[in-house]
This record gives C-alpha cells, sequence and structure tokens, in this order.
C-alpha cells in the first residue's frame, strides 16, 4: 500500500495526457465510447487494443465480468498497480461496468503476433501452454483461458494478444502477492508452481501467437451447443 | 479423521509449508487465504512409478497407433467421432492424458487386466473395459474390439505402462486414492454450497460446463452432455474419490473428504442420460444396477425422481 499511495501522485501528470492522444483518436469506428473511456484510451488504445511496446494490455473482447473485477480490484488495491488504483478509485460501480460492456464489446484488432518466440524457448512454453506440467502442479494455460487462450467468460482473461512482459509481470505478481483477488486463488496456486524459466518460456510463446486465435468466441453452455 | 489421512497429512503440510515460504507474509495481509492444496493427485498416493515422456513416442507405425491413443484422449470427439455421444473428453477424469497416479492412469488399469468385473460378471479383457467407458461415460457406442480406437488406446496404455510388473492389480496410484467415509451423510444442500464456491467458475451454476469456438472447455458435470446413469462417475464414492484428489483443477487435496462427499452427492443428485442398460422402468433399472447407496438413480432427490427420462435416446454421430 506503501508503495502505491508513493506513486499514484502521478496520476495528475497522466489525466491531462490522455486528454491530448484521445482527442486525435475519437470518433471509433465500433461503437461510440462512453465518456469514462476517456482516460483509458491512452494507454490502452482507442479501439482496446493495448500497447504492447509499452506493455499495456489489451482490453478489446474481454470477457466483461473479468474488466469488471479487474477495475474493483485496482481500486481495492488487491490488485497493485499505480495508475491503475489512481483510475479505478474514483468510479462508480455502474461507470466500472459502462467501461467493461464497452471494452468486451470491442473486436480485436492486432494486426499480427507482437512477437516472435525465441527457439530455446518454445518447447517448454508451448508444452505449459497446450499440456502443462502436472509434475509440478501446473495445468495448460488453455485448459482453463480457452483452446488458443481466447479466454472462457465470465472469468478467464484472453492470454493471446498481450505482450510477453505483460504476461511474466502478471505472474510475478500473483507470486509476491501484489496481485491477487483471483478466484479461488488459482493463479495465486499456479504462479507460485512456476520457476522464472517456465514464466519467462510460456510468456514468450503465448505472445507469439496469431491474434486471430485471440479472439474470443461467443461463450455457450455445453449443453447448448453441441 | 482415518489413519489413512493421518498418515499421509505431513506430506501434505510439508508442501504447503514448502509453497507459502516464498510468498512474503506481509503482503498477503489484506488477501483471502488461498486454499492449501497439493501439486497433483499422485503426491498422496504412494506412487512412485514415472510413466515414459510423451516426447519418446516412436517415430514408426507402433508409434502412430501410441499417438492416436493419446490424442483420443484430449480430443475424443475430434478423433472417435463415431463413438462418442457428448462433450466430455477422457482426459476430463484421467488427468494428464491418462499418465496421472491418482486420476485414474492408464498404466494403472493396463497392468489389471485380464480381469472379472462385478459390473457385467464377466472375465473382460483390457479392450472390453475399454469399451465400457466409451458405452457409459462417453454416452456413445462401443468401438467393435480390434478397431482402431481401441488398438490406438490399447498401445497408449501399453506405452505408458512401459517397466510395471503386469498384474499388480494393487499397485500404487491406479483408480482415485481411497479415502474415509463420510463423518455425515453426503448431503445435497451443503453439496450445493461446495459447488458454488468452489466448482462453478468453471462447471458453470447448472453444471453444464463452458464451450468456446465450438470447443468444450470445462466439462459438463449433468445434463444431456454429460456422462449416463451407468458411468461410474455417477457413484457418489467413485465422484467423491477423484474429486478429493483432483479437484478443483490444479488444486488437488484442497477440499475436505466431507466436501468432496458432499459435492459428489450434488452432482450425482441430477438428471443425466439414461442409463443404457436400461430394463424398461426406472424402479427395474434401479433393482437390477443400481440397489445401493452410492447411486441415487430411482431415488428422489430435490424432488426429482432421477432416471425417471424414459428409454435411453438412440446414439447420433
Amino acid at each position: 500500500m506503501f508503495q502505491f499511495r508513493s506513486l499514484s501522485s502521478s496520476r495528475s501528470l497522466f489525466w491531462p495526457a490522455c486528454g491530448v492522444i484521445l482527442t486525435a483518436t475519437s470518433g471509433a469506428v465500433w461503437a461510440a465510447p462512453p465518456p469514462e473511456a476517456a482516460s483509458c484510451a491512452a494507454c490502452h488504445g482507442a479501439q482496446g487494443e493495448g500497447m504492447a511496446a509499452a506493455h499495456y494490455p489489451r482490453l478489446a473482447g474481454m470477457p466483461a465480468d473479468y474488466l469488471a473485477e479487474q477495475l474493483h480490484l485496482f481500486a481495492s488495491g488487491q490488485r497493485q498497480n499505480a495508475i491503475m488504483s489512481g483510475m479505478a478509485k474514483p468510479l462508480s460501480a455502474e461507470q466500472i461496468k459502462t467501461l467493461a460492456d464497452y471494452y468486451s464489446g470491442l473486436p480485436v484488432t492486432m494486426a499480427a503476433p507482437a512477437q516472435t518466440v525465441p527457439a530455446d524457448l518454445k518447447p517448454r512454453g508451448e508444452q505449459l501452454a497446450v499440456y502443462g506440467d502436472w509434475k509440478a502442479g501446473i495445468p495448460a494455460c488453455f485448459r482453463c483461458h480457452g483452446p488458443g487462450g481466447v479466454g472462457v467468460a465470465p472469468a478467464f482473461p484472453a492470454l493471446t494478444g498481450q505482450s510477453a512482459t505483460y504476461l511474466d509481470q502478471q505472474i510475478t505478481a500473483w507470486k509476491n502477492g501484489t496481485r491477487s483477488g483471483d478466484p479461488q486463488g488459482l493463479m495465486h496456486t499456479i504462479a507460485l508452481r512456476m520457476s522464472d524459466a517456465d514464466t519467462k518460456a510460456v510468456t514468450a510463446w503465448l505472445a507469439a501467437q496469431k491474434p486471430e486465435a485471440a479472439v474470443m468466441g461467443k461463450t455457450n453452455q455445453a449443453g447448448g451447443a453441441q | 479423521m482415518s489413519k489413512h489421512i493421518q498418515q499421509i497429512k505431513p506430506v501434505l503440510t510439508s508442501i504447503l509449508l514448502a509453497s507459502v515460504a516464498v510468498v512474503p507474509m506481509a503482503s498477503l495481509a489484506a488477501v483471502e487465504v488461498t486454499p492449501k492444496s497439493a501439486p497433483n493427485a499422485a503426491v498422496l498416493t504412494g506412487s512412485t512409478f514415472t510413466p515414459p515422456d510423451p516426447s519418446t513416442i516412436p517415430n514408426d507405425e507402433f508409434g502412430k497407433m501410441v499417438q492416436l491413443g493419446r490424442n483420443i484422449m484430449f480430443e475424443s470427439k475430434k478423433y472417435a467421432p463415431q463413438y462418442v455421444g457428448n462433450s466430455l473428453n477422457c482426459v476430463n477424469c484421467h488427468t494428464d492424458g491418462g499418465a496421472m497416479a491418482g486420476s485414474a492412469p492408464l498404466w494403472g488399469a493396463w497392468v489389471s487386466y485380464p480381469a472379472y468385473r462385478s459390473k457385467n460378471k464377466k472375465v473382460n479383457t483390457y479392450e472390453d473395459r475399454l469399451q465400457g467407458c466409451f458405452r457409459y461415460s462417453m454416452n456413445g457406442k462401443m468401438p467393435p474390439l480390434g478397431s482402431d480406437v481401441l488398438v490406438a488406446l490399447s498401445a497408449y496404455s501399453y506405452w505408458l505402462a512401459k517397466g510395471l510388473p503386469t498384474g499388480d492389480t494393487k499397485i500404487a496410484g491406479r483408480g482415485y486414492p481411497d479415502f474415509p467415509a463420510p463423518k455425515q451423510a453426503p448431503d445435497f444442500v451443503r453439496g450445493q454450497a461446495v459447488y458454488e464456491a468452489n466448482c462453478a467458475i468453471c462447471h458453470a451454476a447448472n453444471g453444464e460446463g463452458r464451450v468456446v469456438n465450438g470447443t468444450v472447455v470445462f466439462p459438463p458435470l449433468w445434463g444431456a452432455q454429460s456422462f449416463n446413469w451407468g458411468a461410474g462417475m455417477g457413484s457418489i464414492k467413485n465422484a467423491a474419490k477423484f474429486i478429493f484428489a483432483n479437484m478443483p483443477y490444479g488444486q488437488s487435496y484442497s477440499l475436505t473428504p466431507q466436501q468432496a462427499w458432499d459435492v459428489a452427492y450434488f452432482m450425482d443428485g441430477h438428471e443425466r442420460p439414461q442409463d443404457p442398460r436400461w430394463e424398461g422402468s426406472v424402479a427395474a433399472t434401479r433393482a437390477k444396477y443400481h440397489d445401493n447407496k452410492n447411486s441415487l438413480y430411482g431415488t428422489k432427490v430435490n424432488g426429482v425422481l432421477l432416471g425417471d427420462t424414459g428409454a435411453p435416446k438412440p446414439f447420433n454421430e
């Protein structure tokens, strides 16, 4: 908490910057952004596509419930992030829902994978993402985040279409407790079982996956779809 | 608490201490407590067997069948569509593609057959046993003896079991580990509370799982796309053992035995496809196949007479 408070003063610098960039990128082609989104676009992109170079995650197409939950966690401090805590704290529950619904409804627009996976990380990365490593108690990423890591509403976010650094930061944060509030401690538990090498390999692999795999399909109940 | 659990408890405690030790305690002050769990189902079984790594599947004709068997385990409908009648994949109940001790590993089964089974009152070959999986757990059609699907699953099982002594039917890690009888009779309402707190995030509040882009991510636990009333998982005891060792996913042994019994009762207290051994009425089918305390078939749960859905529906590919 101390760390968060000392850094939160950066908010005063951040808001005007957002406004400038937003002016240049407003007029979304997909849906009219709600006024609350003005603060988000500078870092997360006009279409919520994220900014891989700066490790800001994409929001477009993520499960709405997941996005809303994250804003609540930023506000409560369970997910510690200097910028986002400042952004989330003033929002009402209604505003949070508006933002989450808006970004969830945006199409995933990445044109290409942000990165390529180094050859030495590929086998381990792919193994962890697709099959997991049960000896170490690490389930496959795709087992819960869906085939291709597309995300499974309401609780499991997409993994592809994010930068390796962003994904790495999250696993590290679950490990050291600066990100919590994940349902049933699922990611906290898994992160504790992952070595730094595991984290590096799997995040590099995920960041290199084809962007079309990042488009979350409609989530149905199993009984209705087949 | 039973002797068995007392014996395994020190092992579990040491694992938990080891994993907690790397967490800075101060940062967890405001965090809800993460459930204590073991890394996998094998931990408390005493199993010492390690099956071969999938990367060593030989690159020849035999290896192709082994690989097909492994593929069927992970994507059953894709690789054995003519025999699978629901949304499940073998791997849903056989963690790590049938390699994991404590999660009904195929290597444990391979060295235990042929064997007499009271379920069908005859000596079953391994292929006979596999047929039962498709008929009941997959709510489908039995692949013919000698068909590619059964040959592939047999080849994969044989390959997994490399080095194990044939006939070692008590091998550690086989099936799901035994655990204590419930202190209180398993209960639907308590089970529902366990389900909502631990299971619904994946399997959904209505138990029907979740599908993304046409692929089943979280398997349906009851309803039309789940295992039928003839499956082993329809036994409360069997389901409780599986759940205790394997669920929630990645959090083995985190529920109490009582919670596992209660949530198994809740799961098996819901409607699912008819038992294919249907005897013409619920009462007759219960009398012949379900007359025991571990089956809720033919009993009233929550006002519903379970199994009262008429004759089995014909299988559609």
